[in-house]
Protein backbone atom coordinates (compact mmCIF):
# COMPACT_ATOMS: atom_id res chain seq x y z
CA UNK A 1 0.00 0.00 0.00
CA UNK A 2 1.55 3.31 -0.93
CA UNK A 3 1.44 6.49 1.08
CA UNK A 4 -1.62 7.98 -0.60
CA UNK A 5 -3.92 5.02 -0.14
CA UNK A 6 -2.58 4.68 3.40
CA UNK A 7 -3.97 8.10 4.25
CA UNK A 8 -7.20 7.37 2.35
CA UNK A 9 -7.79 4.24 4.38
CA UNK A 10 -7.04 6.07 7.62
CA UNK A 11 -9.42 8.86 6.63
CA UNK A 12 -12.20 6.40 5.80
CA UNK A 13 -11.74 4.57 9.08
CA UNK A 14 -11.71 7.84 11.02
CA UNK A 15 -14.98 8.89 9.38
CA UNK A 16 -16.56 5.51 10.11
CA UNK A 17 -15.27 5.63 13.67
CA UNK A 18 -16.73 9.07 14.28
CA UNK A 19 -20.04 8.60 12.48
CA UNK A 20 -20.66 4.93 13.31
CA UNK A 21 -21.99 5.24 16.87
CA UNK A 22 -24.25 8.17 15.87
CA UNK A 23 -25.73 6.44 12.84
CA UNK A 24 -26.04 3.04 14.49
CA UNK A 25 -26.41 3.71 18.24
CA UNK A 26 -27.80 0.21 18.72
CA UNK A 27 -24.48 -1.26 17.64
CA UNK A 28 -22.36 1.04 19.80
CA UNK A 29 -21.23 -1.76 22.12
CA UNK A 30 -20.28 -4.01 19.21
CA UNK A 31 -18.36 -1.18 17.58
CA UNK A 32 -16.60 -0.44 20.87
CA UNK A 33 -15.52 -4.09 21.06
CA UNK A 34 -14.25 -3.83 17.52
CA UNK A 35 -11.86 -1.03 18.52
CA UNK A 36 -10.83 -3.07 21.55
CA UNK A 37 -9.98 -5.95 19.21
CA UNK A 38 -7.93 -3.59 17.04
CA UNK A 39 -5.89 -2.59 20.10
CA UNK A 40 -5.47 -6.28 21.01
CA UNK A 41 -4.21 -7.22 17.55
CA UNK A 42 -1.91 -4.21 17.17
CA UNK A 43 -0.25 -4.64 20.56
CA UNK A 44 0.19 -8.38 20.07
CA UNK A 45 1.74 -7.83 16.66
CA UNK A 46 4.46 -5.54 18.06
CA UNK A 47 6.07 -8.59 19.67
CA UNK A 48 4.60 -11.50 17.72
CA UNK A 49 4.80 -10.02 14.25
CA UNK A 50 7.57 -7.45 14.35
CA UNK A 51 9.92 -8.90 16.94
CA UNK A 52 9.29 -12.64 16.56
CA UNK A 53 8.29 -13.20 20.18
CA UNK A 54 4.95 -15.00 20.31
CA UNK A 55 3.40 -13.93 23.59
CA UNK A 56 0.35 -15.71 24.98
CA UNK A 57 0.55 -13.60 28.12
CA UNK A 58 -0.32 -10.12 26.84
CA UNK A 59 -3.76 -10.56 28.41
CA UNK A 60 -2.02 -10.00 31.77
CA UNK A 61 -1.54 -6.31 30.98
CA UNK A 62 -5.18 -5.97 29.95
CA UNK A 63 -6.20 -7.59 33.24
CA UNK A 64 -3.92 -5.34 35.27
CA UNK A 65 -5.58 -2.36 33.55
CA UNK A 66 -9.04 -3.72 34.49
CA UNK A 67 -8.19 -4.26 38.13
CA UNK A 68 -6.17 -1.08 38.64
CA UNK A 69 -9.07 1.01 37.35
CA UNK A 70 -11.60 -0.89 39.44
CA UNK A 71 -9.57 -0.56 42.66
CA UNK A 72 -8.89 3.15 42.18
CA UNK A 73 -12.51 3.86 41.32
CA UNK A 74 -13.68 1.87 44.37
CA UNK A 75 -11.26 3.25 46.95
CA UNK A 76 -10.41 6.83 46.05
CA UNK A 77 -13.91 8.25 46.44
CA UNK A 78 -13.56 10.42 43.36
CA UNK A 79 -16.31 11.50 40.97
CA UNK A 80 -16.75 9.07 38.05
CA UNK A 81 -14.60 10.66 35.35
CA UNK A 82 -11.81 11.73 37.70
CA UNK A 83 -11.75 8.24 39.15
CA UNK A 84 -11.68 6.72 35.68
CA UNK A 85 -8.81 8.96 34.57
CA UNK A 86 -6.78 8.20 37.69
CA UNK A 87 -7.62 4.52 37.36
CA UNK A 88 -6.35 4.42 33.78
CA UNK A 89 -3.17 6.18 34.87
CA UNK A 90 -2.64 3.70 37.71
CA UNK A 91 -3.28 0.84 35.28
CA UNK A 92 -0.66 2.01 32.82
CA UNK A 93 1.93 2.49 35.57
CA UNK A 94 1.30 -1.00 37.01
CA UNK A 95 1.23 -2.68 33.59
CA UNK A 96 4.40 -0.98 32.35
CA UNK A 97 6.22 -1.91 35.56
CA UNK A 98 4.96 -5.49 35.20
CA UNK A 99 6.17 -5.59 31.58
CA UNK A 100 9.60 -4.37 32.64
CA UNK A 101 9.88 -6.98 35.41
CA UNK A 102 8.46 -9.88 33.34
CA UNK A 103 10.42 -8.69 30.32
CA UNK A 104 13.73 -8.64 32.18
CA UNK A 105 12.99 -12.14 33.43
CA UNK A 106 11.43 -13.71 30.33
CA UNK A 107 12.56 -11.94 27.17
CA UNK A 108 15.86 -13.77 27.37
CA UNK A 109 13.95 -16.97 26.60
CA UNK A 110 13.66 -17.75 22.90
CA UNK A 111 11.11 -19.28 20.58
CA UNK A 112 8.55 -21.77 21.85
CA UNK A 113 9.86 -21.53 25.38
CA UNK A 114 8.89 -17.88 25.53
CA UNK A 115 5.41 -18.69 24.20
CA UNK A 116 4.88 -21.39 26.82
CA UNK A 117 6.31 -19.22 29.60
CA UNK A 118 3.93 -16.37 28.79
CA UNK A 119 1.02 -18.81 28.60
CA UNK A 120 1.82 -19.76 32.20
CA UNK A 121 2.00 -16.08 33.12
CA UNK A 122 -1.55 -15.47 31.89
CA UNK A 123 -2.98 -18.46 33.72
CA UNK A 124 -1.12 -17.62 36.93
CA UNK A 125 -2.39 -14.04 36.87
CA UNK A 126 -5.99 -15.25 36.62
CA UNK A 127 -5.52 -17.64 39.54
CA UNK A 128 -3.88 -14.98 41.69
CA UNK A 129 -6.73 -12.53 41.05
CA UNK A 130 -9.30 -15.25 41.72
CA UNK A 131 -7.77 -15.94 45.11
CA UNK A 132 -7.09 -12.40 46.29
CA UNK A 133 -9.81 -10.94 48.53
CA UNK A 134 -8.65 -7.34 48.10
CA UNK A 135 -9.79 -7.51 44.47
CA UNK A 136 -12.93 -9.49 45.17
CA UNK A 137 -11.33 -12.89 44.65
CA UNK A 138 -13.47 -15.31 42.63
CA UNK A 139 -16.55 -13.11 42.67
CA UNK A 140 -14.81 -10.36 40.75
CA UNK A 141 -15.38 -6.61 41.02
CA UNK A 142 -18.21 -4.33 40.00
CA UNK A 143 -17.35 -0.98 38.47
CA UNK A 144 -19.19 2.22 39.43
CA UNK A 145 -22.21 3.16 37.34
CA UNK A 146 -21.72 5.52 34.44
CA UNK A 147 -23.32 8.85 35.49
CA UNK A 148 -24.79 9.89 32.13
CA UNK A 149 -28.16 9.08 30.62
CA UNK A 150 -29.14 5.66 29.40
CA UNK A 151 -27.33 4.79 26.15
CA UNK A 152 -24.69 7.47 26.70
CA UNK A 153 -22.33 5.00 28.29
CA UNK A 154 -21.98 2.89 25.15
CA UNK A 155 -21.37 5.98 23.03
CA UNK A 156 -18.75 7.28 25.46
CA UNK A 157 -16.76 4.04 25.57
CA UNK A 158 -17.16 3.54 21.86
CA UNK A 159 -15.44 6.87 21.22
CA UNK A 160 -12.84 6.34 23.95
CA UNK A 161 -11.80 2.98 22.55
CA UNK A 162 -11.81 4.39 19.03
CA UNK A 163 -9.48 7.17 20.14
CA UNK A 164 -7.24 4.63 21.88
CA UNK A 165 -7.08 2.38 18.81
CA UNK A 166 -6.33 5.37 16.58
CA UNK A 167 -3.54 6.68 18.82
CA UNK A 168 -2.09 3.18 19.17
CA UNK A 169 -2.11 2.70 15.39
CA UNK A 170 -0.50 6.08 14.69
CA UNK A 171 2.19 5.62 17.35
CA UNK A 172 3.05 2.14 16.07
CA UNK A 173 2.98 3.32 12.46
CA UNK A 174 5.49 6.04 13.29
CA UNK A 175 7.61 3.70 15.37
CA UNK A 176 7.87 1.08 12.59
CA UNK A 177 9.33 3.78 10.37
CA UNK A 178 12.21 4.43 12.76
CA UNK A 179 15.46 2.54 13.43
CA UNK A 180 13.63 0.98 16.37
CA UNK A 181 11.26 -0.72 13.92
CA UNK A 182 14.22 -2.09 11.96
CA UNK A 183 15.83 -3.27 15.18
CA UNK A 184 12.67 -5.24 16.07
CA UNK A 185 12.75 -6.94 12.65
CA UNK A 186 16.45 -7.69 13.05
CA UNK A 187 15.77 -9.40 16.39
CA UNK A 188 13.00 -11.42 14.72
CA UNK A 189 15.12 -12.49 11.76
CA UNK A 190 18.30 -13.40 13.65
CA UNK A 191 18.64 -12.55 17.31
CA UNK A 192 22.25 -13.76 17.62
CA UNK A 193 23.26 -11.72 14.61
CA UNK A 194 21.63 -8.62 16.07
CA UNK A 195 23.65 -9.17 19.26
CA UNK A 196 26.83 -9.76 17.29
CA UNK A 197 26.24 -6.48 15.44
CA UNK A 198 26.16 -4.65 18.74
CA UNK A 199 22.43 -3.81 18.99
CA UNK A 200 21.17 -3.21 22.53
CA UNK A 201 18.61 -5.98 22.20
CA UNK A 202 17.50 -6.25 25.83
CA UNK A 203 16.26 -2.66 26.30
CA UNK A 204 14.73 -2.76 22.81
CA UNK A 205 12.71 -5.87 23.64
CA UNK A 206 11.60 -4.63 27.05
CA UNK A 207 10.54 -1.27 25.63
CA UNK A 208 8.46 -3.00 22.95
CA UNK A 209 6.65 -5.09 25.55
CA UNK A 210 6.18 -2.14 27.90
CA UNK A 211 4.65 -0.07 25.12
CA UNK A 212 2.22 -2.89 24.30
CA UNK A 213 1.41 -3.14 28.01
CA UNK A 214 0.73 0.60 28.15
CA UNK A 215 -1.98 0.48 25.48
CA UNK A 216 -3.42 -2.79 26.77
CA UNK A 217 -3.77 -1.38 30.29
CA UNK A 218 -5.77 1.60 29.05
CA UNK A 219 -7.96 -0.73 26.98
CA UNK A 220 -8.47 -2.85 30.10
CA UNK A 221 -9.60 0.09 32.24
CA UNK A 222 -12.02 1.26 29.55
CA UNK A 223 -13.36 -2.21 28.78
CA UNK A 224 -13.94 -2.97 32.47
CA UNK A 225 -15.99 0.21 32.82
CA UNK A 226 -17.92 -0.51 29.65
CA UNK A 227 -18.76 -4.07 30.70
CA UNK A 228 -19.41 -2.90 34.27
CA UNK A 229 -18.08 -6.02 35.93
CA UNK A 230 -14.80 -7.89 35.93
CA UNK A 231 -14.49 -11.60 36.48
CA UNK A 232 -10.90 -12.71 37.06
CA UNK A 233 -10.88 -15.52 34.51
CA UNK A 234 -13.63 -14.57 32.06
CA UNK A 235 -12.97 -10.86 31.62
CA UNK A 236 -9.71 -9.57 33.06
CA UNK A 237 -7.37 -12.51 32.48
CA UNK A 238 -9.47 -14.19 29.80
CA UNK A 239 -6.60 -16.06 28.21
CA UNK A 240 -8.78 -18.62 26.42
CA UNK A 241 -10.84 -15.94 24.67
CA UNK A 242 -9.25 -12.48 24.46
CA UNK A 243 -5.76 -13.88 24.94
CA UNK A 244 -6.06 -16.29 22.01
CA UNK A 245 -8.03 -13.89 19.82
CA UNK A 246 -5.17 -11.38 19.94
CA UNK A 247 -2.91 -13.92 18.31
CA UNK A 248 -5.50 -15.10 15.80
CA UNK A 249 -6.48 -11.64 14.63
CA UNK A 250 -2.87 -10.64 13.98
CA UNK A 251 -2.18 -13.89 12.11
CA UNK A 252 -5.45 -13.67 10.16
CA UNK A 253 -4.69 -10.15 8.94
CA UNK A 254 -0.98 -10.75 8.43
CA UNK A 255 1.64 -10.48 11.13
CA UNK A 256 4.37 -7.93 10.85
CA UNK A 257 2.40 -5.75 8.41
CA UNK A 258 0.97 -2.33 9.18
CA UNK A 259 -2.64 -3.01 8.24
CA UNK A 260 -2.70 -6.74 8.93
CA UNK A 261 -3.70 -6.56 12.60
CA UNK A 262 -6.38 -3.93 11.89
CA UNK A 263 -7.83 -5.93 9.01
CA UNK A 264 -7.62 -9.13 11.04
CA UNK A 265 -9.51 -7.53 13.92
CA UNK A 266 -12.27 -6.30 11.57
CA UNK A 267 -12.72 -9.63 9.82
CA UNK A 268 -12.52 -11.65 13.02
CA UNK A 269 -14.90 -9.46 15.00
CA UNK A 270 -17.51 -9.20 12.26
CA UNK A 271 -17.36 -12.94 11.60
CA UNK A 272 -17.73 -13.64 15.28
CA UNK A 273 -20.74 -11.35 15.62
CA UNK A 274 -22.35 -13.07 12.65
CA UNK A 275 -21.75 -16.45 14.28
CA UNK A 276 -23.47 -15.26 17.45
CA UNK A 277 -26.41 -13.94 15.46
CA UNK A 278 -26.93 -16.76 12.98
CA UNK A 279 -25.36 -19.83 14.51
CA UNK A 280 -26.34 -19.43 18.15
CA UNK A 281 -25.49 -22.57 20.06
CA UNK A 282 -22.86 -23.48 17.48
CA UNK A 283 -20.92 -20.23 17.64
CA UNK A 284 -17.98 -21.77 19.50
CA UNK A 285 -17.77 -24.62 17.02
CA UNK A 286 -17.87 -22.18 14.12
CA UNK A 287 -15.18 -20.10 15.81
CA UNK A 288 -12.96 -23.15 16.23
CA UNK A 289 -13.53 -24.02 12.59
CA UNK A 290 -12.60 -20.46 11.61
CA UNK A 291 -9.36 -20.78 13.58
CA UNK A 292 -8.45 -23.96 11.71
CA UNK A 293 -9.24 -22.28 8.38
CA UNK A 294 -7.06 -19.30 9.30
CA UNK A 295 -4.07 -21.41 10.24
CA UNK A 296 -4.35 -23.81 7.27
CA UNK A 297 -5.29 -21.46 4.43
CA UNK A 298 -3.91 -18.10 5.54
CA UNK A 299 -0.65 -18.86 7.34
CA UNK A 300 0.71 -15.59 5.95
CA UNK A 301 -2.49 -13.73 6.75
CA UNK A 302 -4.72 -11.80 4.38
CA UNK A 303 -2.06 -9.15 3.73
CA UNK A 304 0.57 -11.80 3.06
CA UNK A 305 -1.81 -13.67 0.78
CA UNK A 306 -2.60 -10.49 -1.15
CA UNK A 307 1.09 -9.63 -1.50
CA UNK A 308 1.80 -13.14 -2.79
CA UNK A 309 -1.05 -12.92 -5.30
CA UNK A 310 0.16 -9.53 -6.49
CA UNK A 311 3.70 -10.84 -6.90
CA UNK A 312 2.37 -13.81 -8.86
CA UNK A 313 0.29 -11.66 -11.24
CA UNK A 314 3.25 -9.36 -11.78
CA UNK A 315 5.51 -12.30 -12.52
CA UNK A 316 2.86 -13.74 -14.86
CA UNK A 317 2.22 -10.55 -16.81
CA UNK B 1 52.63 -1.47 13.81
CA UNK B 2 50.86 -1.70 17.15
CA UNK B 3 49.08 -4.84 18.27
CA UNK B 4 45.31 -4.54 17.87
CA UNK B 5 44.25 -8.01 18.98
CA UNK B 6 46.27 -10.11 21.36
CA UNK B 7 45.02 -13.64 22.02
CA UNK B 8 46.95 -15.13 24.93
CA UNK B 9 46.91 -18.86 25.67
CA UNK B 10 43.17 -19.23 25.06
CA UNK B 11 41.70 -22.61 25.92
CA UNK B 12 38.14 -23.61 25.07
CA UNK B 13 36.56 -26.97 25.85
CA UNK B 14 33.18 -28.35 24.82
CA UNK B 15 32.54 -31.10 27.34
CA UNK B 16 35.52 -33.41 26.94
CA UNK B 17 36.56 -32.01 23.57
CA UNK B 18 39.35 -29.46 23.68
CA UNK B 19 38.61 -27.21 20.71
CA UNK B 20 41.38 -24.71 21.43
CA UNK B 21 44.36 -25.40 23.65
CA UNK B 22 46.57 -22.50 24.75
CA UNK B 23 46.17 -20.71 21.44
CA UNK B 24 48.06 -17.44 21.10
CA UNK B 25 48.04 -15.11 18.14
CA UNK B 26 48.31 -11.41 17.47
CA UNK B 27 46.80 -9.16 14.84
CA UNK B 28 48.53 -5.85 14.21
CA UNK B 29 46.85 -2.60 13.40
CA UNK B 30 46.23 -2.28 9.67
CA UNK B 31 47.26 -5.74 8.52
CA UNK B 32 45.45 -8.66 6.93
CA UNK B 33 46.10 -11.73 9.05
CA UNK B 34 45.22 -15.23 7.90
CA UNK B 35 44.05 -18.22 9.93
CA UNK B 36 44.25 -21.63 8.28
CA UNK B 37 44.02 -25.21 9.38
CA UNK B 38 42.29 -28.48 8.46
CA UNK B 39 38.58 -29.01 9.18
CA UNK B 40 37.96 -29.32 12.90
CA UNK B 41 41.17 -27.61 13.90
CA UNK B 42 39.33 -25.01 15.99
CA UNK B 43 39.38 -21.92 13.75
CA UNK B 44 35.72 -21.02 14.03
CA UNK B 45 35.74 -21.80 17.76
CA UNK B 46 38.58 -19.31 18.16
CA UNK B 47 36.51 -16.71 16.30
CA UNK B 48 33.62 -17.40 18.65
CA UNK B 49 35.88 -16.98 21.67
CA UNK B 50 37.29 -13.69 20.40
CA UNK B 51 33.91 -12.26 19.40
CA UNK B 52 32.22 -13.19 22.68
CA UNK B 53 29.90 -15.90 21.36
CA UNK B 54 30.92 -18.15 24.27
CA UNK B 55 33.02 -17.96 27.42
CA UNK B 56 36.59 -19.26 27.29
CA UNK B 57 38.05 -21.70 29.82
CA UNK B 58 41.50 -20.15 30.09
CA UNK B 59 43.78 -17.42 28.82
CA UNK B 60 42.98 -13.84 27.97
CA UNK B 61 41.98 -11.80 24.93
CA UNK B 62 43.10 -8.18 24.64
CA UNK B 63 41.60 -5.80 22.12
CA UNK B 64 43.35 -2.43 21.92
CA UNK B 65 45.16 -3.42 25.09
CA UNK B 66 41.99 -4.03 27.13
CA UNK B 67 40.70 -7.45 28.09
CA UNK B 68 37.47 -8.47 26.34
CA UNK B 69 37.51 -11.97 27.74
CA UNK B 70 34.47 -11.45 29.96
CA UNK B 71 32.44 -9.35 27.52
CA UNK B 72 29.58 -10.72 25.43
CA UNK B 73 29.23 -10.23 21.70
CA UNK B 74 27.25 -6.97 21.71
CA UNK B 75 29.65 -4.86 23.82
CA UNK B 76 32.60 -6.32 21.91
CA UNK B 77 30.93 -5.28 18.65
CA UNK B 78 30.40 -1.79 20.03
CA UNK B 79 34.14 -1.54 20.70
CA UNK B 80 34.73 -2.11 16.99
CA UNK B 81 35.37 -5.85 16.71
CA UNK B 82 32.96 -7.68 14.40
CA UNK B 83 32.74 -11.13 12.89
CA UNK B 84 30.98 -12.71 9.94
CA UNK B 85 29.77 -16.29 9.88
CA UNK B 86 30.72 -19.31 7.84
CA UNK B 87 27.02 -20.05 7.37
CA UNK B 88 26.03 -16.48 6.54
CA UNK B 89 23.76 -14.67 8.93
CA UNK B 90 21.66 -11.86 7.55
CA UNK B 91 18.15 -10.59 8.27
CA UNK B 92 16.09 -12.66 5.80
CA UNK B 93 12.80 -10.78 5.79
CA UNK B 94 14.32 -7.32 5.54
CA UNK B 95 15.48 -5.66 2.34
CA UNK B 96 19.19 -5.31 1.62
CA UNK B 97 19.03 -1.58 2.35
CA UNK B 98 17.29 -2.26 5.68
CA UNK B 99 19.91 -4.88 6.53
CA UNK B 100 22.54 -2.24 5.92
CA UNK B 101 20.73 0.55 7.79
CA UNK B 102 20.34 -1.50 10.97
CA UNK B 103 24.02 -2.49 10.78
CA UNK B 104 25.19 1.13 10.92
CA UNK B 105 27.15 2.28 13.93
CA UNK B 106 24.36 4.58 15.11
CA UNK B 107 22.02 1.58 15.43
CA UNK B 108 24.14 0.48 18.38
CA UNK B 109 23.13 3.63 20.25
CA UNK B 110 20.75 4.00 23.16
CA UNK B 111 17.07 3.13 22.90
CA UNK B 112 16.21 6.82 22.70
CA UNK B 113 18.53 7.37 19.76
CA UNK B 114 16.73 4.61 17.84
CA UNK B 115 13.45 6.48 17.94
CA UNK B 116 14.06 8.39 14.75
CA UNK B 117 14.00 7.48 11.07
CA UNK B 118 17.12 6.29 9.28
CA UNK B 119 18.88 9.47 8.08
CA UNK B 120 19.28 9.88 4.29
CA UNK B 121 23.07 9.92 4.70
CA UNK B 122 22.96 6.40 6.16
CA UNK B 123 20.83 5.12 3.28
CA UNK B 124 23.21 6.77 0.82
CA UNK B 125 26.19 5.09 2.47
CA UNK B 126 24.29 1.78 2.45
CA UNK B 127 23.82 2.24 -1.31
CA UNK B 128 27.50 2.99 -1.80
CA UNK B 129 28.63 -0.09 0.10
CA UNK B 130 26.07 -2.30 -1.65
CA UNK B 131 27.56 -0.98 -4.87
CA UNK B 132 31.04 -1.77 -3.54
CA UNK B 133 30.13 -5.47 -3.21
CA UNK B 134 28.08 -5.47 -6.43
CA UNK B 135 24.61 -5.71 -4.88
CA UNK B 136 23.27 -2.23 -5.65
CA UNK B 137 20.69 -3.61 -8.09
CA UNK B 138 19.36 -5.87 -5.33
CA UNK B 139 19.02 -3.14 -2.71
CA UNK B 140 15.21 -3.32 -2.56
CA UNK B 141 15.05 -7.12 -2.52
CA UNK B 142 14.51 -9.24 0.57
CA UNK B 143 17.88 -10.46 1.76
CA UNK B 144 16.50 -13.99 2.09
CA UNK B 145 15.83 -14.10 -1.66
CA UNK B 146 19.52 -13.66 -2.53
CA UNK B 147 21.76 -16.58 -3.48
CA UNK B 148 24.19 -17.91 -0.88
CA UNK B 149 27.11 -16.11 -2.47
CA UNK B 150 25.18 -12.84 -2.60
CA UNK B 151 24.19 -13.24 1.04
CA UNK B 152 27.86 -13.67 1.86
CA UNK B 153 28.64 -10.40 0.08
CA UNK B 154 25.74 -8.69 1.84
CA UNK B 155 27.04 -9.85 5.21
CA UNK B 156 30.46 -8.46 4.34
CA UNK B 157 28.90 -5.13 3.33
CA UNK B 158 26.87 -5.06 6.58
CA UNK B 159 30.07 -5.49 8.55
CA UNK B 160 31.73 -2.64 6.63
CA UNK B 161 28.67 -0.49 7.26
CA UNK B 162 29.50 -0.76 10.93
CA UNK B 163 32.97 0.70 10.38
CA UNK B 164 34.75 -1.86 12.58
CA UNK B 165 38.39 -1.55 13.59
CA UNK B 166 38.87 -5.29 13.31
CA UNK B 167 36.78 -7.63 11.20
CA UNK B 168 36.94 -11.42 11.56
CA UNK B 169 35.90 -13.06 8.30
CA UNK B 170 35.01 -16.76 8.40
CA UNK B 171 35.66 -18.23 4.95
CA UNK B 172 34.66 -15.22 2.86
CA UNK B 173 35.11 -17.06 -0.45
CA UNK B 174 33.26 -20.29 0.43
CA UNK B 175 30.25 -20.66 -1.83
CA UNK B 176 31.30 -17.75 -4.05
CA UNK B 177 31.42 -18.38 -7.79
CA UNK B 178 35.12 -19.05 -8.60
CA UNK B 179 35.08 -16.44 -11.35
CA UNK B 180 34.15 -13.81 -8.78
CA UNK B 181 36.81 -14.73 -6.22
CA UNK B 182 39.46 -12.42 -7.66
CA UNK B 183 37.02 -9.54 -7.44
CA UNK B 184 36.30 -10.44 -3.83
CA UNK B 185 40.01 -10.56 -2.93
CA UNK B 186 40.32 -7.11 -4.45
CA UNK B 187 37.43 -5.85 -2.31
CA UNK B 188 38.88 -7.33 0.86
CA UNK B 189 42.13 -5.54 0.11
CA UNK B 190 40.35 -2.27 -0.59
CA UNK B 191 38.37 -2.59 2.66
CA UNK B 192 41.77 -2.93 4.35
CA UNK B 193 43.59 -0.11 2.60
CA UNK B 194 40.82 2.37 1.73
CA UNK B 195 38.46 1.88 4.66
CA UNK B 196 41.22 1.13 7.16
CA UNK B 197 39.70 -2.11 8.47
CA UNK B 198 42.14 -4.61 9.96
CA UNK B 199 41.21 -8.15 8.90
CA UNK B 200 41.61 -11.61 10.37
CA UNK B 201 40.52 -14.12 7.74
CA UNK B 202 39.78 -17.83 8.00
CA UNK B 203 40.21 -19.33 4.57
CA UNK B 204 40.42 -22.81 3.06
CA UNK B 205 41.34 -21.64 -0.39
CA UNK B 206 45.16 -21.60 -0.23
CA UNK B 207 45.56 -19.50 -3.36
CA UNK B 208 43.32 -16.84 -1.82
CA UNK B 209 44.93 -16.68 1.59
CA UNK B 210 48.50 -16.82 0.31
CA UNK B 211 47.69 -13.86 -1.95
CA UNK B 212 45.77 -11.89 0.60
CA UNK B 213 47.36 -12.26 4.02
CA UNK B 214 50.45 -10.51 5.30
CA UNK B 215 50.89 -13.12 8.03
CA UNK B 216 49.35 -16.52 8.54
CA UNK B 217 48.69 -18.67 11.60
CA UNK B 218 48.00 -22.37 11.13
CA UNK B 219 45.95 -24.35 13.64
CA UNK B 220 45.77 -28.13 13.92
CA UNK B 221 44.02 -30.16 16.60
CA UNK B 222 43.23 -26.96 18.45
CA UNK B 223 46.83 -25.78 18.78
CA UNK B 224 48.96 -23.31 16.90
CA UNK B 225 51.13 -25.31 14.54
CA UNK B 226 53.01 -22.58 12.76
CA UNK B 227 52.93 -18.89 12.08
CA UNK B 228 54.76 -16.47 9.90
CA UNK B 229 54.82 -14.97 6.42
CA UNK B 230 52.71 -16.83 3.81
CA UNK B 231 55.70 -18.33 2.02
CA UNK B 232 57.20 -19.59 5.30
CA UNK B 233 53.94 -21.22 6.40
CA UNK B 234 53.38 -22.70 2.95
CA UNK B 235 56.70 -24.51 3.11
CA UNK B 236 56.53 -25.52 6.76
CA UNK B 237 56.73 -29.31 6.91
CA UNK B 238 54.32 -29.58 9.88
CA UNK B 239 51.68 -27.60 7.97
CA UNK B 240 52.02 -29.78 4.91
CA UNK B 241 51.75 -32.89 7.08
CA UNK B 242 48.64 -31.57 8.83
CA UNK B 243 46.93 -30.89 5.51
CA UNK B 244 48.02 -34.06 3.81
CA UNK B 245 47.16 -36.17 6.84
CA UNK B 246 50.68 -37.46 7.59
CA UNK B 247 50.86 -37.93 11.34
Amino acid sequence: MNRVTDWHVMGAIALAGLAGPLLLPGLATQIAFLWLMVVFALTWDMLGGRMGYNSFGNIVFFGIGCYAAAVVQRDMGLPYFEGLALGLLAGTVCAVLAAIVFGAAMLGIRGHYFAIGTLGLGIAAGEVAAGWDYVGAGSGMALPLYPGELGQREIFFCYSLFALAAVCFLVFRWLYGTRFGLALNAIRDDHDKADAMGLRTTPIKIFAWALSAFFLAISGGLAANMIGFIDPRDVAFAGATFGVWMVLMAILGGKGTLWGPVLGAFVFHVTQELFWTYLLGWQRVALGFLIVVIVVFFPQGIMGWLAERRARTEAGS
Amino acid sequence: MSVLLDVQNVTKRFGGVVANERVSLTVRQGEIAGLIGPNGSGKTTLFGSIAGAHAVDGGDILFEGRSIRHLRSAPIARRGLLRTYQQTRIYDDMTCTENMAISAREAQGSLLSLLRPVPPATNARAGDLLGFVGLYEKRGDKAGSLSFGQQKLLEFAMALMNEPKLLLLDEPTAGINPTLINGLIDRLRRANTELGVTLLVIEHNMRVIMNLAHRITCLAHGRVLAEGAPEEVREDKRVLDAYLGVA
